[in-house]
């Protein structure tokens, strides 16, 4: 298990914990990815700040790697996309697609991902949101080992 | 238009700070770790990684404490109230929903965080992946809206 960081990853999990905190003490608002990036489109006045995270987001990722760069990844170096397992023949392209696809729509109808139903809904002690990481991370564990990607 | 104001914007700015950051330090910007800890088939030849256990935890102990902040005050510092989310219920939705989002995580072990976060430096088909991402958030809004009041006359 060479690969094994419980430090870092525990102080990657309080930092996000405090970005959820702060954005719920300070604005009242759920830090959910999809539900601040899905609900760009039309109410106009919500925008800015949906923007103002989202741009911050970015930012806060590209000056950690670049301050950092030991910490994380290793530096402001990209970590690859996974290519689709050499079996099934599924052009790249395709595969990326697919599960774009599949996320946008699924978290959207689903109203949360990792983030808001996983982080900001666990900790609320909702059983909606408990229902929902638990088929996400079910179903997820059985893409990995049906497609065998790893 | 509490939510144009300085301080909010700036507790905004902050906030995706600290994730973008957490992100990055955590490596979920990694989709290789992701997978790694989301493929059980390796526990039994010890290859599994189960870092990202570590991630949640804390994040979630974290925001535990928010909420329990939160619940003592009637509002946050810098809006009315606090946004509690319109849907309530478990149905068949919710349950889709994160089936099919559970599915593309495990194609590809993005979450629409790291997604998001990738753009500091984004890999090859990271572009249309977050196209594919926008289209398919917009199919979704087809059936599940967007702004409050919509929302919450949808929910009932």
């Amino acid at each position: 298990m060479e690969s094994f960081t419980p430090l870092t990853a525990a102080l990657g999990g309080a930092l996000i914990g405090l970005a959820a905190a702060v954005l719920w003490l300070g604005n009242g608002r759920i830090a959910g990815i999809s539900g601040i990036f899905g609900q760009l489109l039309p109410p106009a006045q919500t925008v800015v700040w949906r923007l103002v995270f989202l741009v911050a987001l970015v930012a806060g990722a590209w000056a950690t790697a670049w301050l950092f760069p030991a910490l994380g990844v290793g530096g402001v170096e990209p970590a690859a996309l996974v290519s689709p397992p050499a079996t099934w023949g599924v052009p790249p392209p395709v595969w990326v697609i697919i599960a774009g696809l599949l996320i946008g729509f699924g978290t959207k109808i689903g109203n949360g991902c990792t983030s808001g139903h996983g982080v900001c809904g666990l900790a609320r002690l909702s059983l909606r949101s408990l229902v929902a990481v638990i088929v996400f991370f079910g179903v997820a564990i059985i893409t990995v080992a049906v497609t065998g990607i790893v | 238009m509490a939510n144009l104001r300085l301080p909010y914007l700036a507790t905004s700015a902050l906030s995706g700070l600290l994730f973008g950051a957490g992100l990055y330090v955590s490596q979920m910007v990694d989709p290789l770790k992701v997978l790694r800890f989301l493929d059980f088939t390796a526990i039994p030849s010890g290859g599994w990684d189960p870092s990202l256990a570590f991630v949640i935890v804390p994040a979630i102990l974290v925001m535990f404490i928010a909420v329990r902040i939160g619940r003592r005050r009637p509002a946050p510092l810098f809006d009315r109230e606090f946004h509690e989310p319109e849907y309530k219920r478990i149905d068949a939705r919710l349950v889709g929903g994160a089936a099919l989002f559970g599915v593309g995580w495990g194609m590809s072990g993005i979450c629409p965080g790291p997604a998001i976060a990738l753009i500091a430096f984004p890999p090859d088909g990271l572009w249309i992946f977050l196209l594919a991402l926008i289209a398919g958030s917009y199919a979704g809004s087809l059936i599940v809206p967007s702004g409050h009041s919509k929302r919450l006359a949808d929910a009932k």
